[in-house]
């Protein structure tokens, strides 16, 4: 589903020089797997997230997405690849400007799927959130746990076959973030690749997904899923 | 939140119930599909855009009356050009040369004279003036009767007037200088040489309105320029959502360019109706004017395709306006400070 392939990325510093935000980095998200990206803030954790999002490019080594090398995608095809990409963010990134249901379906309005389409599919990304019975009001109004669900009903409501998420639980308590989590692996379940990035060692220890883990730039551990050792973070 | 273990539902259960293979497929929509969407946004764009101008309804305004008065000032001095022209218009075609004989010249050779020039191809028309005749007219219209009939003798010349066939200044100027050449004749004198003054004026005129009209087109754009950057600027986060979620360009642009678009079209709208309330207000004393000169002069308005083409037009900068904000500022607002 995604591949890194030597992937570094190097950002210019006013000095001169860089900092090398990834060194090398080669790794595999099939489909279908959720996995937990791990590491210090600063370790490269946002940057791999905005290189598979095409935010920034990597300074050497590919990226593919379904078998499409992110450098052969000009930046005409950006917005097409993003559509394929359900991105989860900590703050959510809701348009408070307007409903629950209109944050939802401003995807399916991107891409241009046809108005009677949109209605069902917002409503079902909603029900599955459980949050059918919220759509008509502002995301305002809404607690940190359901705010960030809405986020997730965005993320997933084109279905992509691609699922990011940067810290999702980061403002939630353990209940909250345990009903986020259970989406997750749920999405996981029907064939979407999950990666979440995340410094919440206790939801990493609970939940024996796949660990990735990096350190300044570097993978410095790949832990699969059902293996004891966690190591890295 | 483990209780709903399903994928999302969806009308077509048959993909849920799919085992994990290549990832969930993304739904495509089809060709025809994706047109009505592309215009549907078109058309939500451009009300969505309305719809923000009228919330913000003072700061809309004033950017409306700014464009409507930058507008209004060329249209209005061309419309009062256009006038000017229009009333001056006639006079032109009145062209015509007075040839003052010299006084001794007799009523026959003044005849003489009239009927040969009438036969010239550059002479449309002759008029004979006698020395009686041109006495009687000035004893009416001067007033000075009594003063004429206090002088022993007619002062008075014979007077042809000529109508010339081309009334361009060159062939006026030949025509003066041949009919001068006759022995008769004392003085030739060309009655448009002030109607040809106020014609070079009123061309100067209409080049400074010209240069006029550019430089406000050009404010017109940069009030744009500037004002769909503020909205770019209050827009930012829902820019950045959008181009996350795979928003184009294009539909990122859209909504700006519409604002834009709506200001223009309202602002010449606006200035239209100053320029049309200008000409009212000033329609009364010209009027007065015209009747103290015996004409039946009255103003011209805007007329009706001028009055369609003005709000186009700034719908036009406008948009212009709005394209270049847009393509200098979104660039600005890129997802990288997520």
């Amino acid at each position: 589903m995604i591949e890194l392939d030597r992937v570094s990325k190097r950002y210019p510093t006013p000095g001169g020089g860089g900092k090398d935000a990834l060194r090398q980095v080669s790794l595999q998200l099939p489909a279908g797997e959720l996995t937990f990206l791990t590491g210090h803030s600063g370790a490269g954790k946002s940057t791999l997230l905005k290189l598979i999002m095409m935010i920034e490019r990597p300074t050497s080594g590919d990226i593919f997405v379904e078998g499409v090398s992110l450098n052969r995608i000009g930046s005409s095809g950006i917005p097409l690849l993003r559509r394929k990409i359900g991105m989860v963010h900590q703050n959510h990134q809701l348009l408070f400007d307007r409903s629950v249901y209109d944050n939802v379906a401003l995807p399916l309005i991107i891409a241009g799927f046809p108005r009677a389409d949109i209605g069902k599919r917002v409503r079902a990304a909603l029900d599955k959130v459980g949050l059918l019975d919220k759509e008509k009001l502002n995301p305002v109004m809404l607690s940190g746990g359901e705010q960030q669900r809405v986020g997730i009903a965005r993320a997933v409501v084109n279905k992509p076959p691609l699922l990011l998420a940067d810290e999702p639980t980061g403002n939630l308590d353990p209940a909250l973030s345990a009903e986020i989590m259970d989406l997750f692996q749920d999405f996981a379940r029907v064939g979407v690749a999950v990666l979440i990035a995340t410094h919440d060692l206790t939801l990493i220890a609970r939940y024996r997904h796949r660990l990735l883990s990096l350190r300044e730039g570097r993978l410095v551990a790949d832990r699969d899923a059902d293996e004891d050792d966690a190591d890295g973070a | 939140m483990a209780r709903n273990a399903t994928p999302l539902k969806t009308p077509r259960k048959e993909k849920v119930a799919r085992p994990p293979r290549a990832g969930a497929r993304i739904a495509r929509s089809g060709w025809q599909h994706r047109f009505h969407a592309w215009r549907l946004h078109h058309r939500d764009s451009a009300l969505d855009a309305l719809r923000r101008l009228r919330v913000t309804p003072a700061a809309t305004a004033m950017t409306v009356l700014v464009i409507a008065i930058a507008l209004a000032l060329p249209a209005g001095i061309t419309v009062l050009l256009e006038n000017a022209r229009a009333a001056t218009q006639g006079w032109d075609g009145n062209a015509h040369l007075s040839v003052f004989l010299k006084p001794d010249t007799d009523a026959a050779r003044q005849q003489a004279l009239a009927s040969r020039w009438g036969e010239r191809a550059d002479v449309e028309r002759v008029d004979v003036v006698t020395r009686e005749q041109a006495l009687a007219e000035f004893r009416a219209l001067s007033g000075f009767g009594d003063v004429i009939d206090a002088l022993p003798d007619n002062p008075l010349p014979p007077l042809l007037i000529v109508y010339p066939g081309d009334t361009s200044p060159e062939a006026l100027e030949r025509l003066q200088q041949q009919l001068g050449d006759a022995t008769e004749v004392d003085l030739v004198q060309l009655d448009v040489l002030w109607v040809k003054r106020l014609h070079a004026m009123l061309e100067v005129a209409s080049r400074i309105v010209a240069a006029l009209t550019l430089a406000l087109a050009l404010a017109v754009v940069l009030v744009v320029v500037n004002t769909i950057r503020l909205a770019i600027e209050s827009r930012r986060e829902e820019i950045v959502v959008v181009k996350i979620v795979g928003g184009t360009d294009g539909f990122v642009r859209r909504p700006f360019l519409y604002t834009g678009f709506w200001y223009g079209l309202a602002g010449g709208l606006v200035a239209v109706v100053l320029v049309q309330v200008a000409l009212l207000w000033i329609g009364s004393p010209v009027a007065q004017l015209t009747s103290l000169y015996e004409s039946e002069y009255s103003l011209i308005g805007m007329g009706f395709v001028n009055a369609l083409v003005l709000p186009l037009f700034a719908g036009l900068l406008g948009l212009m306006g709005a394209w270049l904000a847009v393509s200098r500022h979104l660039q600005d607002v890129d997802p990288h400070l997520l």
